[in-house]
Order: structure tokens, then C-alpha cells, then sequence
């Protein structure tokens, strides 16, 4: 994991991630089955999270109706193995289809909208999917869909939280190597001079729609293979797993962790399952205690807890920036109160 | 016919609510550009407050309805206007220039917000006084209750009376120079932390006036009814034009209407899947809501 941060990392933090990835790998052999599950949902989130980091991290998009997707993965890979028996691995290209269909579909109209605007229709985007498979028949209306078989490798069928813990692993790699070669890629540099500027982005011959369209679609795919994976683990998903709260709680995953960065997300999403579930001997207090510390660790930390370096350069940037921020806002009149 | 005239008067009633709670949503978003998601909770706040005082009234004796009513909604109204600024000054102000961070720090103070009143009060809806039946004004068929006509018409009346507010006094003058112009407006003298704590003071008035009125309107409260509200009543606030007083007030009723309709010609079960699609296809068709104005996003 030490690749994560490129190669110049401090030396604590290169120890940190060593451990990490130790106890990643000791957790399936020492740890008991609920503890592996936690494990399973950590990783689960680290999909979700790196997924919407490639849109809101990367691209600068902020995305208020992210468990859309993740909603529509797992949909299509229940109905197709329990409707039509496609094995769970013939169902991964069909998710991704559709997933990218529908960052295409809620992407295409409204990425030309401001920031704000965009955050407000993908969070209704996000409702309409939930309500819808709510009120339709064929996803099994809030009884959702039960009875998904369990993936098969051969005749090895993958059953245990241990194996189901290892093919979250498997599928969480696969999107970390896919986000951190993206970063490095034209895409990953076009995003990033978008998000910076997108005028001077332009003026280069950054074509921003189509940049912006292309993390939609990648963000929604990433989600839609978490999404595919959840199916397999429950067994059984219903709309409640996709409200509004789930989109909120990937976007903490990634706030949380640090912007655009990849270890901050693995953090952010170990934060957000672990926390709740250590809380779980206060019991009553647990959410109330959940909101208090958010907020805490917003104030003592407000760049995350583990910021992405280009933050870092940013933020010396900001104090240049703040003047030119100035001069713009005094064009920006639209949000006077009136 | 009928029906349509009949969801009319529901939606002008219920618009009101997300009309209120906009206001709150619209301000705060115009002056620091946050959405402030505790929002929806200060509003089931209010409603929770009201409930207590009704409930410390009837053990007072004092049973007159509308005596109890107006004493319970400046309490409610008073403790959680000062709750929002609470909320800004611990949560919000030492995280005014980090824009993410501070949407999450609004999302903590929501589940502190909900979880609190979990706590204090019930996990299970709380039946509100019946104080005012269903008579009402005669309409042919339709049925209007006094209850709606005095949500309707108090509700345009704080609407007013915030419109004055900003637009003709100074302390307004100085929330419409801080929207346009942080630094420029702290050069000329205003104090812009104390404008900012008003703002979030008549923001949370606003929404406790609606949550006690709600109260009585739907005889039931709890503590999670702050969160689909909110979610409406900052689409109505996005709908009209965000930073644009007119413009939530506009976006709140035409929301209320329009969910009526679909409520009442298609399917109750549908209704928000109608009051969504007709946000986003109002934005893709006018990206700048309603009643907004034309906007260069990035300099």
C-alpha cells in the first residue's frame, strides 16, 4: 500500500499504512466472524468512497445522490441472478453498463449547472431511485429482492464472512489500482485543472463537459461494482439501504478522510463503520454521540485526517487566491437576498 | 375539478411550511454560501418546544386555545432562534472558509440535532393538543379549516415582514451587502459575525413558527420530521432562485402545489418522485431556479 501517496511519504505515515495493510491481511485469519464483517463493510465503503472520490475529489463535483448507483449495481446483479440464474460474475459487465447509463443520463443535462445546483439534482436523482424501487413491482417494492444466491469460483461457492471478506477485498483493490492509475492519467490531469480553474482549463483545450461526464460515468461505475458486491453479501437488499443518509455517509467517507486522497478515504470509510459500531455499548447515545464527534473532528481537523498533497500545496495557494476570490465575488451578485 | 381545487388549498397550506423553512435555507446559503442541513431539525425542534409548552400550560390551567397557541409559538419560536445561533457559532463559524468540512460539521449538527431530541423526548411520534377542529370558512365543496387559513395568512405575513426586514432596514442592508461582499462589507463597518448570527437567529424563528404550526396541522410529531422537509423545503429554496427571498417564498408554494396535484391525480405513493422531476427538469431547463438571477460561477 505504500504506493498509495506516490513515492516521496513520510516515514509515519509509510509505517501506518504498513499497518494497516497488516491488519487487513490478520483480520480474515484472527479475527472472529463479526469482526470480519466489519471488515467486509469497511472495504465496502472504501469502494463507495474511492468511487464518489473520482467525482468529488478528482473532478470537483459534489454528488448529494451517490447510493443512486450503488442502488442500481445491486439491483441489476439481485434481479439477474435471481429472475434470469446469470452467474454473479456475468452480471458485473451488465451493472456497469447500466450504472454508466445512468451517470450519462443524470450527468448529461445538468453538468453545465452550477456546483450548488448540481449537488441538489443528484440529490434528487437519488430520491427518485429509491422511491422508484420502492413503488415498482419487479424490484420487489420495499420487501426489495431476497434470496440472492451466493457468488461461485468452480464448485467453491463463496459462503463465509471470510471469503465474502477476501472477494470485497479482490473487488476493493481492484478499485484502488483503478483511482490511483486514473489520478496519473490525461483524465486524473484534466480533472484536476478543471476543478482548479475551469477557465484556464479551457482556454488549454480542456473540453469540461465531456472531463466531467467521464467522472460521472467512472464514479458510477465504481459504485455500481460496490453495489453488485452488497447484493452478493446480504443476500437480500431493499430500498432502505439507498436513502439519501447512505449517499451522506459516502460523502463523509471521503470528507472525513481527505479530499482526493486515497489512503484518507481507505481511513475515512474505516472511521465511519468502525466509530458507530464501537459506540454501540452507549446504546441510546449512539447516533447523538455519532453527530457530536462529526463535528469535533470537523473543527480539530477541517481538511480531513489524512489530506491529499495537492490539498496540502492548495492550501498554501489559498492566500493568492483569496484576493482574486475577492474580486470575484463582488461580480457574483446573484445570491443577494432580495 | 374539485379535486384540483381541493389539493390547491392543501398545497398552499403545506407550501407555506416548505415556504417558512426555505426562507431559513436561502438566507443562510446566500450570506455564507452553506447548506445548512441542520436546518429541517431546527424546525422539528420548534415543533418539540411548542409540544412542551402546551403540555406545561395544561398543567398551569390555562386551557384558552389561542392563548396557549401564541404563548407556545414566541417560546418556541425565542429558544430555537437562539439554538441556531448556538448551533452557528459552535459548529459553523470556525469552519466558514473550509466549504466541505463545514457541510459535514452541518450534517453532525443534524444527527445531534435528531438524536437529541431521540433523547429528550420519544423515539416514537408524539400526539400534538387537537386545539382547532376542522370548521372553516365554506368553499362549495371544498373544505378549508380556520387552521389553514391562519397557516396561510400568518405564514405570508413573516414572509412580508422579512421582506421589510431586509429590504428596509439597516441591519438588512447590511445581510445584502455581506451576500454580495464579505470583505467589502467588513470595511464599511459591519459587524459581519453578529449579521451572520441573525441571520441564523430569523432563519430558526421562521422554521420553529412552521414546526409548532405543523404540529397542529398533522396532530403528530417526531423526531426525524425535520429531514424529508428540509430535503423539500431546500428544493423549494433551489426551485425559486437559492439567495433569493422571493424566489423560496415562490418555490415553496409552487412545490406544495404541485406535490398536491400529484397526490391528488396520480399517486400519493409517487408524489415526491413528481416534486423531484420537476426540480431537475425545472434546473435543466433554467439552471438559475425561477426567480434567480443570471450568474458567473467562476472568475
Amino acid at each position: 500500500m505504500n504506493a498509495l501517496n506516490g513515492p516521496p511519504l513520510s516515514r509515519s505515515r509509510a509505517a501506518l499504512a504498513g499497518a494497516v495493510a497488516l491488519a487487513a491481511l490478520a483480520l480474515p485469519v484472527l479475527g472472529t466472524p463479526y469482526l470480519v464483517d466489519v471488515g467486509t463493510q469497511v472495504l465496502v465503503y472504501v469502494m463507495l468512497g474511492l468511487g464518489l472520490n473520482v467525482v468529488v475529489g478528482y473532478a470537483g463535483l459534489l454528488d448529494l445522490g451517490y447510493a443512486a448507483f450503488f442502488a442500481i449495481g445491486a439491483y441489476t446483479t439481485a434481479l439477474l441472478m435471481v429472475q434470469y440464474h446469470v452467474a454473479f460474475w456475468a452480471t458485473l459487465p451488465v451493472a456497469a453498463l447500466f450504472t454508466a447509463i445512468s451517470g450519462v443520463v443524470i450527468g448529461a443535462p445538468t453538468l453545465r449547472m452550477r456546483s450548488d445546483y448540481l449537488a441538489i439534482v443528484t440529490l434528487g436523482f437519488g430520491e427518485i431511485v429509491r422511491i422508484a424501487a420502492t413503488n415498482f413491482t419487479f424490484t420487489g417494492g420495499p420487501e426489495g429482492i431476497y434470496g440472492i444466491p451466493h457468488p461461485t469460483i468452480g464448485e467453491f461457492v463463496l459462503r463465509s464472512p471470510r471469503a465474502m471478506y477476501f472477494l470485497a477485498m479482490a473487488f476493493a483493490l481492484l478499485v484502488l489500482a483503478g483511482s490511483y492509475n486514473l489520478a496519473r492519467s490525461r483524465l486524473g490531469r484534466a480533472w484536476l485543472a478543471i476543478r482548479e480553474d475551469e477557465t484556464a482549463a479551457q482556454a488549454v483545450g480542456i473540453y469540461p463537459v465531456y472531463f466531467k461526464l467521464m467522472a460521472y460515468i467512472l464514479g458510477a461505475v465504481f459504485a455500481g461494482a460496490a453495489g453488485s458486491f452488497f447484493a452478493v453479501k446480504l443476500t437480500a437488499i431493499n430500498p432502505s439501504s439507498f436513502t439519501f443518509i447512505q449517499s451522506v455517509t459516502i460523502l463523509m467517507v471521503i470528507i472525513l478522510g481527505g479530499m482526493g486522497s486515497l489512503p484518507g478515504v481507505i481511513l475515512g470509510a474505516a472511521v465511519i463503520v468502525i466509530l458507530p459500531e464501537a459506540l454501540r455499548g452507549f446504546d441510546r447515545y449512539r447516533m447523538l454521540a455519532f453527530g457530536i464527534g462529526l463535528i469535533i473532528l470537523m473543527l480539530l481537523r477541517p481538511q480531513g485526517l489524512w489530506p491529499s498533497r495537492i490539498g496540502q500545496i492548495e492550501r498554501r495557494a489559498v492566500a493568492l487566491s483569496e484576493a482574486s476570490a475577492a474580486a470575484g465575488r463582488a461580480v457574483d451578485t446573484a445570491s443577494t437576498p432580495e | 375539478m374539485q379535486v384540483a381545487l381541493q389539493q390547491l388549498v392543501n398545497g398552499l397550506t403545506v407550501g407555506a411550511f416548505y415556504a417558512l423553512i426555505a426562507l431559513g435555507y436561502t438566507m443562510v446559503y446566500g450570506i455564507i454560501r452553506l447548506i445548512n442541513f441542520a436546518h429541517g431539525d431546527i424546525y422539528a425542534v420548534g415543533a418539540f418546544v411548542g409540544l412542551s409548552l402546551y403540555g406545561l400550560l395544561a398543567a398551569l390551567r390555562i386551557q384558552n386555545p389561542i392563548l396557549t397557541t401564541l404563548l407556545a409559538l414566541v417560546v418556541s419560536m425565542g429558544f430555537t432562534g437562539l439554538l441556531g445561533v448556538l448551533l452557528y457559532r459552535v459548529a459553523y463559524r470556525p469552519l466558514l472558509h473550509a466549504r466541505l468540512s463545514i457541510l459535514i460539521s452541518a450534517i453532525g449538527g443534524s444527527l445531534t440535532l435528531e438524536y437529541g431530541l431521540f433523547l429528550i423526548y420519544s423515539p416514537s411520534f408524539l400526539v400534538y393538543p387537537h386545539l382547532f377542529g376542522r370548521a372553516g370558512p365554506s368553499f362549495g365543496s371544498v373544505d378549508v379549516s380556520w387552521l389553514q387559513v391562519v397557516i396561510f395568512v400568518s405564514g405570508l405575513v413573516l414572509m412580508a415582514a422579512l421582506y421589510l426586514l431586509v429590504h428596509r432596514t439597516k441591519i438588512g442592508m447590511a445581510m445584502r451587502a455581506l451576500a454580495i461582499n464579505q470583505d467589502a462589507a467588513r470595511l464599511m463597518g459591519v459587524d459581519v459575525d453578529r449579521v451572520i448570527a441573525l441571520t441564523f437567529f430569523l432563519g430558526s424563528v421562521l422554521a420553529a413558527f412552521a414546526g409548532v404550526l405543523t404540529g397542529l396541522y398533522y396532530s403528530q410529531i417526531s423526531f426525524l420530521m425535520g429531514f424529508l422537509i428540509g430535503l423539500k423545503a431546500f428544493t423549494a429554496a433551489v426551485l425559486g432562485g437559492i439567495g433569493n427571498i422571493p424566489g423560496a417564498v415562490l418555490g415553496g408554494f409552487l412545490l406544495g402545489i404541485l406535490e398536491g396535484l400529484a397526490a391528488g391525480y396520480f399517486s400519493s405513493r409517487w408524489k415526491d418522485v413528481v416534486a423531484f422531476a420537476i426540480l431537475i427538469i425545472i434546473l435543466v431547463v433554467r439552471p438559475r431556479g425561477l426567480l434567480g438571477e443570471r450568474v458567473v460561477e467562476r472568475m
